[in-house]
């Protein structure tokens, strides 16, 4: 069983509990507009050329995005920093891309870190099949799960998919009892009015007990020099990013819901 | 940071650094009078110095609450003609550089011109020792293969410990006259020799009781004439202070700190040893004298930690003698490396960490001062929570305190053969040397230049700088098959250069044994009474001689490269390679770019170069470890470079790793700069690949961005990475937090800082992986975050 991955990145500290490997699957069935992975989107491994400098000369380096790997080959991988995740409780965390768009290798990858007794959190947008959410979910400690928009008509314009599976999948997920922290990706103009941040409070408040962890992840138009160098459109042009201190009116917002509120993942 | 402490404080910035002639002209004094003739080396050396302390100016400085100057104010420093005596021309040149410069005015350039060259050439130490040395001696050190650190200062390298808060120099000289009464002129062959040691030490003791007796004068006479009756009764208490320390032992908090700082101006009036001197675990001596002061309503908590921040500036106002030539460069700074601990384990082996520990890390951050240096020791039955402090005194970017390992330590102590409760009570300290403290002379012997050894074995035992034959001829690298068969010939060239190395050290440990000897550093250190032999003649417990190794990184990615390139993908020949370098990779820009960026490194947790790490590390430790020394003690290895990775970078050619003619060697075991890039976890499984407790002591240092110590979690991880990098033990390790500076430089030079990565938005990248906007902004953020 092989996946492509487009990056491992260790000491990944805010990709759920302890200190953390976070693997990054590629390919993303959605094409939110403010995506800062660009990179992540096609499944398959991608060619570019970058130009370096050294001494003063420039080189035409060709690169590869994303590499295939195999479950065991994985597994050496993440395995390299078992002492930290035993030392400060953390693990392996799956992300993307969308990580279910390799739904046999994420179910294999996420069995083989589980039967080594490590923890495991899935980063998803939730716009997953039923069926392949079945096959992984007994592997998984804890969901990092993307709720972008409420509105579905606004959630098909700024992802291009709907929403309604990623809410079903909610429901089912906190059905059989996983631990889920939502992440929001406030972007200004796009899902920060007050309508949403109302839909949003519902949400919260539909799953009272179950659901108590909010991630506010401010918006950053860091990726802008990816999409030049993937030649991609760039849709965010005139939004201006947040910082820290603009999202805490919100935090105080919903901690007041009783939620336990994180600005930033 | 009270207005007594801030004007201290602000008077100890602004002191200006200067040569002192009053020591060399007292010590002069006292050489060229009849007293000094026919008497034995110890006696003359304590006589000489009774006569400094019994004669040099003391000075009180206003407001202030621990007495006592090295030389006639702050931060004049004295020299020591008879370690090493400075030329006119040195005077000339520390007064004029830029850098870690010393005024010098024309008095002392005249009393040396006319008294003290006169008198102390050819004799001082390093006269001696130069004299000595052998042809091949020179050659190696001339090309910068290894330094000799006591051409230019005494050993020392060495720590109090807690015996000092327990008896007063009428103590010790009652143990010395037991010592003198106990000898056997009957059967003990050295009993003349110990008689005079013994002798020496007594006036040593009389000397320092002296030295205390004279402030304490001062401050009478001080106190009469003081107008503001606070002051005048400060003044009163201090000088009852000097009149029981260090004759008695300390009663108060007060009277313990005190104690130290006569005995730490003893020692470094004494000689000039190395790493100056150093109170180790002060939080452990001191909690005593804080528990009972506060108990019985003598002291509160603000009063304590105004005594130690006045105690703190007083580090500050003796500087690093200054040096001269080689050594000079490999290590230039005013810090004398007085290395305060705190934490680590009692002597029963329980968590140390007390309420005082808290104390000193709130007087390191509020001073913020370049000495004392201070480091934490931790241990794992230490809670988190002393770590969490720590850290958020190292978040402000200031390289303090650095962070060790005491089981790690306790453990490397052991292995040399220490007693469980003399490991116990030791610690780190210098940069990361490791000690027992109070009972060992640990003596640091010279760095060693392990890639300068690889230049050499690649051009068949020349030094490809000079032309000359240094080494031995080990074979044409023409005529290497493999890898192993180079591993031989840097095998055989260590050691041929490990062995000129140690003849030196013995020869020089014969001459300082002899004719430097320290009676007043014997009475504290553990045995040289009960032996009745002196510190640098092997009186002291344990006894070592360290070779420190000198970047693990640039030797491990040199020796990858050419596994790599030469024998794995054959892409070109070793003979090639060499060229190369003779070349300084001019015309072979694509060829150093494939080495800096697409050959295995060592720092990335990939055994394909970190095998070349053992490897050296084996053959380094075989070549020195367990060999006899000249006082009776062993040879050791450590790995750890001041800052001369610096100087012996420019003394190499460039190398097989990509580095260029003169650039840097890495330091310590740190990795290449810029050459991890699979982040902290993967540079800590690397450095756990070296065995650490076969050291004596090893020195990593990290880079981090600020952001990485943000919030709860950001020190929570921090600690979690210090915790398993101790599990796997790691000896040492120092976060330097990076600044808006060293981010402008990663903009111009990204290819040496590769490894830097930094907190973005709500994740983190490598820095050069960010478009110049966004590394812009990050550097703003970071400029504004620092303060």
């Amino acid at each position: 069983m092989t996946g492509v991955i487009f990056d491992v990145k260790r000491y990944a500290v805010h990709d759920g509990p302890g200190i953390r490997t976070t693997v990054f699957l590629k390919g993303c069935p959605l094409r939110c507009w403010w995506c800062h992975n660009p990179e992540s989107l096609k499944k398959s491994v991608q060619d570019i050329t970058r130009t370096v400098k050294l001494d003063g000369k420039t080189f035409d380096v060709k690169e590869k995005i994303g590499r295939e790997v195999s479950v065991e080959e994985l597994m050496t991988e993440v395995l390299r920093d078992s002492m930290f995740y035993e030392e400060s409780g953390g693990g392996v965390t799956f992300s993307g891309g969308e990580p279910f768009m390799q739904p046999d290798f994420l179910a294999a990858a996420t069995k083989a870190c589980h039967d080594q007794g490590l923890h495991v959190a899935v980063d998803t947008s939730g716009f997953v099949a039923h069926e392949h959410l079945v096959k992984v979910i007994d592997n998984v400690d804890l969901f990092l799960y993307d709720i972008k928009h409420l509105n579905d008509e606004k959630h098909r314009n700024y992802t291009g998919v709907s929403n309604k599976q990623v809410l079903d999948n909610l429901a089912f997920i906190l059905e059989k009892g996983k631990r889920v922290i939502i992440r929001y990706p406030v972007i200004p103009g796009l899902n920060d009015e007050s309508s949403q941040l109302k839909a949003l409070e519902m949400l919260l408040e539909v799953y009272r007990g179950r659901l108590n962890e909010l991630h506010l992840l401010p918006y950053h138009n860091i990726a802008r020099g990816k999409y030049e160098r993937f030649d991609l459109p760039f849709k965010m042009d005139g939004t201006a990013s947040l910082s820290k201190a603009d999202l805490e009116p919100l935090k105080e917002r919903f901690i007041k819901l009783g939620v336990e509120v994180k600005i930033g993942g | 940071m009270n207005d007594r402490i801030k004007k201290l404080r602000q008077q100890t910035l602004e002191a200006v650094n200067s040569l002192s002639e009053e020591r060399a002209l007292l010590l002069t004094e006292f050489y060229q009078s009849s007293e000094a003739r026919e008497i034995s080396a110890p006696v003359r050396r304590a006589m000489s110095f009774k006569y400094i302390l019994s004669n040099k100016y003391i000075n009180i400085l206003d407001g202030e609450l621990i007495v006592g100057e090295r030389g006639p104010s702050p931060k004049a420093t004295p020299t020591y003609p008879e370690v090493s005596l400075h030329t006119l021309e040195d005077l000339e040149v520390l007064d004029q550089r830029p850098k870690v410069s010393f005024k010098v005015d024309e008095k002392m350039k005249k009393d040396y011109e006319e008294t003290i060259i006169p008198y102390w050439k050819g004799k001082s130490n390093r006269d001696k020792i130069m004299a000595l040395m052998s042809p091949e001696w020179k050659n190696a050190y001339e090309a910068g293969v290894f330094t000799e650190f006591q051409e230019q200062r005494a050993p020392g390298h060495t720590v109090a410990d807690g015996k000092l808060y327990r008896k007063g120099m009428l103590d010790f000289k009652a143990e010395i006259q037991n010592g003198i009464d106990a000898i056997d002129f009957f059967n003990d062959p050295q009993a003349y020799d110990k008689l005079e040691e013994l002798k020496a030490m007594d006036i040593a003791a009389d000397a320092i009781i002296g030295f205390a007796q004279r402030h304490a004068d001062k401050l009478t006479q001080l106190a009469n004439d003081e107008q503001d009756s606070d002051r005048k009764k400060e003044l009163e208490e201090m000088a009852v202070v000097c009149r029981n320390v260090p004759a008695n032992a300390p009663k108060t908090f007060h009277e313990a700190l005190q104690y130290y700082w006569f005995v730490h101006l003893g020692v470094i009036t004494e000689v000039n040893p190395w790493d100056s001197f150093n109170p180790g675990r002060l939080d452990q001596h001191l909690y005593p004298f804080y528990v009972r002061d506060i108990k019985e309503g003598r002291l509160t908590k603000e009063q304590a930690k105004e005594l130690l921040m006045s105690f703190w500036v007083k580090f500050n106002n003796q500087p690093a003698p200054p040096k001269m030539g080689v050594t000079a460069k490999e290590s230039n700074t005013y810090t004398d490396f007085a290395l305060i601990n705190v934490g680590g384990v009692k002597t029963d082996g329980s968590d140390a960490v007390n309420e005082l520990s808290f104390l000193i890390l709130d007087v390191i951050e509020e001073m913020r001062l370049l000495q004392p240096s201070s480091m934490a020791q931790v241990s794992k039955k230490n809670p988190d929570r002393y770590i969490h402090r720590v850290l958020q005194i190292t978040k402000t970017g200031f390289g303090q305190p650095s962070i060790f390992n005491t089981d790690a330590i306790v453990q490397e102590l052991l292995r040399q053969g220490k007693s469980l409760e003399d490991s116990r009570d030791g610690g780190a300290s210098g940069c990361v040397e490791t000690g027992a403290f109070g009972k060992e002379a640990y003596w640091l012997t010279g760095y060693f230049n392990l890639s300068k050894v690889l230049e050499i074995t690649l051009h068949n035992g020349t030094d490809p700088r000079t032309g000359k034959k240094i080494g031995i001829e080990t074979g044409d690298p023409a005529s290497f098959e493999s890898l192993n068969d180079l591993m031989e010939a840097y095998k055989k060239q260590v050691n041929y250069f490990i062995d000129i190395k140690i003849e030196g050290n013995n020869k020089i440990e014969s001459i300082i044994g002899r004719n430097l000897p320290v009676p007043f550093l014997s009475i504290i250190i553990d045995d040289c009474i009960a032996q009745g032999r002196d510190y640098n003649a092997g009186g002291a417990r344990y006894n070592t001689s360290y070779i420190q190794g000198v970047g693990m990184g640039t030797i491990t990615d040199s020796l990858t490269a050419i596994k790599y390139h030469v024998y794995d993908k054959n892409s070109l020949t070793l003979d090639a390679f060499v060229k190369v370098l003779d070349d300084n990779f001019e015309g072979h820009e694509a060829l150093r770019y494939d080495l800096i960026n697409n050959t295995p490194k060592y720092g990335n947790d990939d055994d394909y170069a970190d095998d070349q790490a053992r490897e050296v590390f084996e053959i380094f430790y075989n070549a020195v470890n367990g060999r006899p020394t000249a006082r009776g003690g062993a040879f050791r290895i450590n790995l750890l470079p001041t800052t001369s990775h610096v100087y012996f970078g420019q003394v190499m050619l460039a190398s097989t790793d990509g580095r260029k003619a003169g650039e840097a060697l890495s330091e310590g075991i740190s990795p290449v700069q810029g050459a991890d890039r699979k982040g902290p976890t993967a540079v800590i499984n690397t450095m756990s690949k070296i065995d650490h407790l076969r050291t004596g002591g090893t020195l990593l240092n990290m880079k981090f961005a600020p952001q990485f110590f943000e919030g709860t979690e950001g020190v929570n991880s921090l600690t979690q990475l210090i915790r398993s990098y101790f599990r796997m033990d790691g000896h040492h390790i120092q976060f330097n937090v990076v600044n808006a500076d060293t981010l402008r430089k990663a903009q111009k030079h990204p290819e040496k800082y590769g490894d830097l990565i930094v907190r973005v938005a709500g994740y983190s990248d490598y820095f050069n992986d960010l478009t110049p906007e966004l590394q812009e902004e990050i550097i703003r953020r970071t400029e504004y975050e620092n303060f």
